[in-house]
């Protein structure tokens, strides 16, 4: 008995000298991924030393400096957007800026914003939506065009069928992903009634010339094999005043966002004078993503 | 008992009767005043001009009296081809005949080349207001701040008006299968 004490003991011992070793060893390293805890538990100060570091490894990996912020929700704001289908054409130019201000993966390809075609006479089916239609020209003719992201919930179920507790709802309303402490399960990608969440399979691929170097951390950094990743209204863009990229890009100008909170803005323009609708209403996800007839 | 509360009720009314009209009248006055000034405000980008074409005057000389007989184009603006009601409209509905370098609205009175939107909206009101709301559409900038519109000529030919289709991107990867 008392050996095994002894000896439980000495081990013990043992390994804390070896803690206390690594730790003196390790503290000029101020980010070490594995040892990270989650983004919301963070302090400022370990914030800050990730962000740095980050920065440091993706300047060098892309040959180019990059900035990286993790810049909070503001009071007041619930962002919300609107997307008019009576005007929608399914040109994807919003496709590719997504992808090209997102840092999406370019080979194995990846998009957030999947443009669904539609027969007018069917109305919104979505067993019979197409997301590869060609065409020389868009609008084709007894065809309507529905571009679908993440609706960005009120009741969001990925967030709850998280196992890890990787992605939730920030005060704005924007629903986001830490990357670092996602671990590939896919549950919220089964649990999303929208198909609005992606999976990493292969190693993403973005060329160096073509990176966005300005980023947030919950969203368009550069992500890693396994792991998902949604829309997340340009989140680098939106917490500074600034409209998401696919609304700035669209042709016909079909594409609508501001603060819900406040009744000057687009998004509340549109929700008191048109014709409005969310997709699956029945699952009572509540989208701050609107559809609206805009004619 | 009965009497003073209905007094009291009768003499609420009587200042919340004479204090709505007051309070109507000063927040119609009020909002009306701020639209004005919004009006004024709109940003938007330079008339998409052919190139050479503008200033009007150049080739237009105020002396010389202008025909203002509906008539098909031989010497100049052939290439015009009007699709936007084109049986009741013509040059002169819209383009100013006294002043060249300058649109007219029904009123007479004249307008800049850069506040064709009002024009517009005579006929299309609903689609002014919309766009007046920035709903109808492109407008880039900030959410929460300054914002540029685009004039409603940026995206429509003035002449002929419907949207034209465009050639879309290319198809997302089929899954499993690579490149299409």
């Amino acid at each position: 008995m008392n050996e095994t004490d002894s000896s439980r003991r000495e081990f013990l011992c043992a390994l804390a000298g070896c803690a206390a070793a690594l730790a003196g060893s390790c503290s000029e390293i101020t980010h070490t991924p594995f040892f990270q805890k989650r983004f919301r538990e963070l302090s400022g100060e370990e914030r800050a030393g990730i962000l740095a570091d980050l920065v440091t490894e993706q300047s060098e990996r892309f040959g180019k400096q990059v900035t990286l912020t993790a810049e909070g929700a503001r009071e007041g704001v619930l962002f919300g957007y609107a997307l008019d289908i009576s005007r929608c054409v399914g040109c994807r130019r919003c496709v590719y800026a997504c992808v090209e201000e997102n840092n999406q993966s370019r080979d194995p390809q990846l998009h957030w914003i999947r443009v669904l075609e539609m027969e007018k006479e069917k109305g919104i089916d979505f067993a019979h939506a197409d997301a590869y239609y060609e065409a020389e020209t868009v609008p084709r003719p007894g065809h309507f065009y529905l571009p679908v992201s993440c609706q960005q919930c009120e009741n969001p179920p990925c967030v709850k069928s998280c196992p890890v507790g990787a992605t939730w709802k920030e005060p704005d309303g924007i629903v986001v992903i830490d990357y670092d402490w996602c671990i590939g399960c896919r549950c919220c990608m089964s649990a999303c009634p929208y198909g609005a969440r992606h999976f990493n399979w292969g190693e993403p691929r973005i060329p160096d010339e073509e990176l966005n170097p300005n980023m947030h951390y919950l969203g368009n950094r550069p992500r890693m094999k396994g792991v998902v990743e949604k829309c997340t209204f340009c989140i680098q863009r939106v917490r500074n005043g600034r409209y998401p990229a696919c609304v700035e890009v669209c042709p016909v100008g079909a594409r609508k966002f501001g603060n819900l909170l406040d009744p000057s803005s687009e998004v509340r323009y549109v929700l008191e004078h048109k014709r409005v609708f969310v997709l699956k209403n029945e699952l009572n996800t509540r989208p701050r993503f609107f559809y609206f007839y805009g004619l | 008992m009965r009497t003073p509360g209905a007094l009291a009720v009768l003499l609420l009314c009587s200042i919340a009767g004479s204090c709505q009209p007051a309070a109507s009248i000063d927040s119609g006055w009020g909002s009306a005043a701020p639209a004005t000034q919004v009006v004024e405000e709109i940003e938007v980008p330079p008339p998409p001009f052919t190139e050479g074409v503008f200033p009007c005057s150049d080739c237009h000389d105020p002396e010389i009296p202008t025909n203002m007989r509906r008539r098909k184009m031989k010497t100049a603006h052939q290439e015009i081809e009007l699709r936007h009601d084109q049986e009741h409209r013509w040059c002169l509905d819209c383009h100013s005949a006294v002043d060249h370098d300058k649109l007219h609205l029904a009123s007479g009175e004249l307008i800049d080349f850069t506040e064709s939107y009002k024009l517009c909206g005579q006929c299309h009101g609903d689609k002014y207001r919309d766009w007046r709301a920035g709903v109808h559409g492109r407008r880039s900038g900030s959410w929460d701040g300054h914002k540029t519109y685009l004039l409603c000529v940026n995206c429509h030919n003035a002449h002929a008006p419907a949207f034209q289709p465009l050639e879309p991107e290319s198809a997302p990867w089929r899954p499993h299968g690579g490149s299409q």
